[in-house]
């Protein structure tokens, strides 16, 4: 099976969120970037385990300047076999969608994985505007998943519930919790990945849908209030009178 | 404007997150709501409570299959030549918002939390509910994916017109082999009050304490990372970066650190009530009333002071 797995950089989750530019950007100093975790920990190693099943390829690719390739290699040192970078900096979900469906199409994958979403702009989106734009199913939030002869058995997340479903490949899914244990890589896997092909292509023209404007920090929380431990009444009557919530 | 509101009606009943979107869509424009399902004509015509002023209603899509989905939407959105289509952020809005908008062409802000500013700018969650950011559409038409529980719903007292609507689904892209619907009566990122727990809990059979506490509030119950991950509780129940986000009223956490990574899903509660044994706990700076003290007797004695104003009302 030819596998792809989509990645992505962001920050360290216990990262310092503050803006510069008056608030047009993020502001990076002293900021660790680290694979998606959803890309990561549960897409690329559900992929890597496919493969190992049932042989074939993983290729990873991001959208994203060189500053990316860092966070490509620890993709190849956990197993992929090869990546490709989009040279251009990630614009709006739909530019980045528009690059990885253009380069699908020139080279037919059975599958393509997502996260459930980056952890820094939580949009959701660039999985299902790929399944749209190459007009494939998309499997969004899969927590399992099992194939066999091109046939996959998925559990996916809804609203209330898991679903067990079965489609064909090709398709496009979003990796959620539970589809994979994290694979930390071993020396071999970081020597290896030195040397692992990675493509860097130019980008396809296509116009960005939305852009981000400004940011702000939410406003500070006013000091803790502390009820005694023995006075649960008080706190009762804080939550229904003051706060209003019970 | 002419607004499109898609809401999930599949397992017969309408959600509040679907009543925030079509409130939300009626606060913009003229709002149409296009549904699935087999929830009865009267129970849609309320929807006008909530700002609607038609509903359409497709009787052939049988699942939350995106691709399908997302022809319903789309072809619903040029029936009424929407120029705003909204979705609610939850799993099924996740899956079909991304289609409907790389489908039409039609940007997608994704994750607001407020209506459109005067400029048209949309606020959105970013950085998990760490930030907010103000998206601009540059398209002619754009999606919204509205974040549950950021808004709240008032209902008033019209009635919409309800109409069968049919559109060319295509073939599903799936079968479904089996649905396991979720136990427990609350639904966690729906839940407006919730009861959560971490590792000072020691134990999965120390548990009733916090399934009492949520049963005399009618709370849902969620937990840290750790406890999920080592079996202590159902996955589901996971708050935090790379759980669920949730945005309730009341946010209860007992015996739970606040480490940056479980705040990052909850920071965005209304009110947060911290228990915890350590007064050095980071939680406390995130929380709004804080209890240094012992879960294992906080809980018993909040849950049964509790109970005495619930008798009173
Ligand atoms: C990339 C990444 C993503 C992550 N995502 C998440 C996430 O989504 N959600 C999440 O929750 N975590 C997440 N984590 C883990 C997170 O960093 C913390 O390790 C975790 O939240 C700690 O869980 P805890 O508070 O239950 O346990 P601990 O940190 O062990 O805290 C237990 C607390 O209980 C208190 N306590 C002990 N006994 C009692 C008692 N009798 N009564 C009251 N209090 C008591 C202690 O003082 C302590 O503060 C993530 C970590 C990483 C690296
Ligand atoms: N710049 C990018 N390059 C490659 N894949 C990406 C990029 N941005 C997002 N993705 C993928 O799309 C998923 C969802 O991202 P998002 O829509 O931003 O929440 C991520 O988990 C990645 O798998």
């Amino acid at each position: 099976m030819k596998l792809l797995v989509c990645i992505s950089k962001s920050p360290d989750t216990t990262s310092k969120i503050d803006f510069t530019d008056n608030n047009t950007k993020f502001n990076e100093s002293g900021v660790q970037y680290i694979v998606n975790p959803y890309d990561e920990w549960y897409a690329l190693v559900r992929a890597l385990e496919l493969k190992e099943q049932t042989g074939g390829t993983v290729t990873t690719i991001t959208v994203g300047g060189a500053a990316d390739d860092p966070v490509i290699r620890k993709a190849l040192a956990i197993g992929a076999d090869n990546a490709v970078r989009v040279d251009a900096e990630a614009g709006d979900a739909y530019y980045t969608a528009f690059q990885i469906a253009e380069y699908a199409k020139a080279n037919q994958f059975d599958i393509i994985f997502t996260g459930k979403e980056t952890i820094n702009y939580n949009g959701s989106q660039v999985g299902g505007m790929v399944a749209e734009l190459l007009d494939q199913p998309f499997v969004s939030l899969a927590t399992s998943m099992e194939v066999n002869n091109n046939v996959a058995v998925i559990n996916k997340e809804m609203v209330g519930g898991v679903e067990v479903i079965e489609l064909n490949t090709p398709f496009v899914v979003s990796a959620a919790k539970g589809m994979a244990e994290q694979r930390i890589p071993n020396m071999r896997g970081i020597m290896a990945a030195r040397t692992k092909p990675l493509e860097v292509v130019a980008p396809v023209a296509c116009d960005q849908m939305v852009s981000f404007e400004t940011y702000e920090l939410p406003p500070a929380k006013s000091d803790c209030k502390y009820v005694d431990a023995e006075n649960m009444a008080e706190l009762v009557d804080l939550l229904h009178n003051e706060a209003k919530v019970i | 404007m002419s607004v499109l509101v898609y809401i999930d009606t599949l397992n017969g009943k309408i959600a509040k997150s679907a009543m925030e979107a079509v409130q939300y869509g009626s606060k913009i424009g003229t709002t149409t709501v296009i549904t699935n399902g087999s929830i009865g004509e009267r129970s849609l015509a309320e929807l006008g409570a909530v700002g609607a002023s038609k509903v359409l209603v497709n009787r052939d899509l049988a699942s939350d299959d995106a691709a399908q989905t997302a022809r319903l939407v789309k072809a619903a959105a040029e029936s009424i030549n929407a120029d705003t289509i909204v979705f609610s952020q939850d799993l099924t809005g996740k899956a079909v918002a991304p289609r409907v908008s790389a489908a039409l062409k039609a940007g997608l802000a994704s994750g607001a939390i407020a209506l459109p500013d005067s400029d048209g700018t949309i606020k959105v969650n970013v950085f998990s509910g760490k930030a907010f950011g103000k998206v601009k559409v540059n398209t002619a038409s754009r999606v919204i994916a509205l974040t549950p529980n950021a808004v709240g719903v008032e209902a008033g007292s019209g009635t919409a017109t309800v109409e069968e609507f049919s559109a060319d689904l295509g073939n599903s892209s799936y079968t479904i082999k089996e649905v396991k619907k979720q136990e427990g009566d609350i639904l966690l990122p729906e839940a407006e009050l919730v009861v959560s727990a971490g590792r000072g809990l020691k134990g999965p059979e120390n548990w009733g304490i916090v399934e009492d506490l949520a049963k005399s509030l009618g709370a849902a119950t969620a937990c840290s990372r750790p406890v999920a991950d080592i079996g202590w509780r159902p996955h589901h129940e996971h708050v935090g970066q790379t759980g669920v986000a949730i945005r309730p009223n009341l946010y209860i956490a007992a015996g739970i650190s606040g480490a940056i990574q479980h705040l990052a899903g909850v920071n965005g509660s209304k009110v947060i009530v911290v228990i915890n044994t350590d007064p050095e706990a980071p939680f406390f700076k995130a929380a709004d009333y804080g209890i240094v003290g012992d879960a294992f007797e906080v809980l018993p004695k909040l849950a049964a002071e509790i109970q005495k104003l619930k008798a009173q009302n």
